[in-house]
């Protein structure tokens, strides 16, 4: 579902950021990728959005190609996709709910389904009581948890999230990872950049991790999902 | 399409201030355009009454035919620049000057003014060489004395229309550009200040023709909006004028649509331009 084949990446301004890296995320896998600040991370996860290009290699998501697609189907891929920041990235001047509907309107929804949609989504993610406050008056994790709804509106077959607990406390941050874990266990992939090594660790999920911009470990080597293998500790690499 | 047209509006509530500054600037451009169109429009009003007068005078010899006078004013009146011919007899000239001095009126006797042939020209052929070229091909009649157009005055007229149309064309280029350039920058501001919200249309999947919509409908709202605010700006400039310098006249309502269009086409314009370049930059 997702593909890298020998990636690189070269920014004109600060040269590197991603060395020959290759691995595969298969449908309803759940996929860490480590590594310290600067590694590379958010770049894997930008290509895998179609932000950014790889300046060598393949990315191949949803059966769309880095190599062939055409800038037109960037939005079509997009919506398959439900894609989650460490700031949240929501609309500050329009309340939950249509910060939610957002998502489903520009996405050409037919009106009437969207009211409904909507509380489901906000349900889902357990913010039902807050409809219609806005953003400002919402905890980091509430907020977090509207970005996630509006990620899922689209039904995504897979979720691109880049260091979603980020800014969040202890316990916001185990309810979101919670969450995430819900959403995959309904059938959704997840991809997430972090660096939270607790989390990761406690999990048992399978991990990829970056270093420099290359990939240095990952606890699928094999191919196949492992549901809790060694994972490296950054200090041992450095 | 619906939904484009929503958003478009919306950006007008939830930015009242950015809306107002920029209608108000694309008022306050165009009005300075169009203040300008109603100068250059009177202008050239008040040179077209001025050239209305434009005629040739070939004054008649004493005692010829009236046969010869009617033929030639057959053979003048099928010249492709002659608007129209008119005899003036010799007691039309002594009413004319009677009517004309006045009180010195008693001081001519009749038989005193020649008759003649007044010639006035087209719309296009008022031009000192036409002038003169007609002047003199009505020459070559023997009965003809003598002719008078005004060469100088004409001259002097045709100097003037040919500055004034120049003047006008570069001002009104300056000031049209002028106007672009600050609208284009106020919907740029527009569309900077909402980047953000493109920025996540576009993670959610919205293509950039959905992003684009409520941008040039907004942009073609403020247009059009500020096309009217100008157009009222300077029917007001226009009263004051009107009471306290000259009489002028006003656009008429072609052209004030035509201005309206205008301001829409602008805003139009510039919304497509700056989204347009925003959208290629991220
Ligand atoms: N848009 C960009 N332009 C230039 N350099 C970039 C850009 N994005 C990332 N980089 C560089 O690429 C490297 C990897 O960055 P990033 O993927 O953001 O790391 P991480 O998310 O793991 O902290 C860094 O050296 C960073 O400076
Ligand atoms: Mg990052």
């Amino acid at each position: 579902m997702i593909r890298f084949s020998h990636v690189h990446k070269t920014f004109a301004r600060s040269g590197v950021a991603l060395q020959d890296v290759s691995f595969q995320v298969n449908k309803g896998e759940f996929v860490f990728i480590t590594g310290p600040s600067g590694a590379g991370k958010s770049t894997i996860l930008k290509l895998c959005f179609f932000d950014e290009r790889p300046t060598q290699g393949e990315v191949k998501v949803c059966g769309m190609s880095s190599v062939t697609y055409k800038t037109t189907d960037v939005p079509k891929l997009r919506r398959r996709l439900g894609i989650i920041f460490q700031d949240f990235r929501l609309l500050e001047d329009r309340n939950v709910e249509s910060n939610v509907a957002f998502a489903l309107e520009v996405t050409g929804t037919p009106a009437a389904q969207i009211p409904g949609r909507v509380a489901r989504l906000l349900t889902q993610v357990g913010l039902g009581a807050k409809a219609t406050a806005l953003p400002s008056e919402l905890s980091g994790g509430e907020q977090q948890r509207v970005a996630i709804a509006r990620a899922l509106a689209n039904d995504p077959v897979v979720l691109v999230a880049d260091e979603p607990t980020g800014n969040l406390d202890e316990r916001a941050t185990r309810g979101i990872y919670q969450l995430f874990r819900d959403i995959n266990a309904s059938g959704t992939a997840v991809l997430m950049a972090t660096h939270d090594l607790d989390l990761v660790r406690r999990s048992g999920c399978r991990t990829i991790e970056v270093n420099r911009g290359q990939l240095v470990f990952d606890s699928a080597a094999d191919g196949g999902p492992r549901p809790s293998g060694p994972i490296k500790s950054l200090a041992d690499d450095a | 399409m619906r939904l484009a047209i929503r958003e478009a509006l919306l950006a007008f509530r939830r930015a009242p201030m950015l809306s107002a500054l920029s209608i108000t600037t694309i008022a306050f451009s165009l009005f300075a355009f169009g203040l300008f169109g109603l100068v250059a429009l009177n202008i050239r009003n008040a040179l077209r009454q001025v050239e209305d007068r434009v005629e040739i005078r070939a004054f008649i010899a004493d005692g010829t035919g009236a046969e010869a006078t009617s033929a030639a004013l057959g053979d003048i009146g099928a010249f492709p620049e002659a608007a129209s011919v008119k005899l003036v007899t010799q007691g039309e000239a002594l009413d004319r000057a009677r009517r004309e001095l006045g009180e010195f009126s008693d001081v001519f006797e009749e038989g005193i003014l020649p008759a003649s042939i007044e010639v006035r020209l087209k719309v296009g052929f008022r031009d000192p060489a036409t002038v003169r070229a007609v002047a003199k091909r009505i020459e070559v009649y023997d009965f003809v004395d003598d002719i008078r157009f005004g060469e100088e005055w004409v001259e002097k007229l045709h100097r003037l229309r040919n500055i004034a149309t120049l003047a006008g064309a570069c001002l009104g280029l300056t000031f049209a550009v002028v106007a672009i350039i600050i609208i284009g920058s106020t919907i740029r501001m527009a569309v900077l200040a909402r980047s953000r919200e493109i920025a996540i249309m576009r993670l959610v999947g919205a293509t950039d023709g959905f992003i684009r919509a409520p941008f040039l409908i907004e942009g073609f709202l403020k247009g059009t909006l500020g096309g009217l605010f100008a157009l009222v700006l300077a029917w007001v400039a226009l009263l004051v004028i009107n009471r306290f310098v000259v009489q002028a006249t006003f656009f008429d309502p072609w052209m004030g649509a035509v201005g309206v269009i205008a301001g829409a086409s602008i805003g139009l314009a510039g919304s497509a331009l700056s989204v347009g370049r925003h959208l290629k930059r991220v």
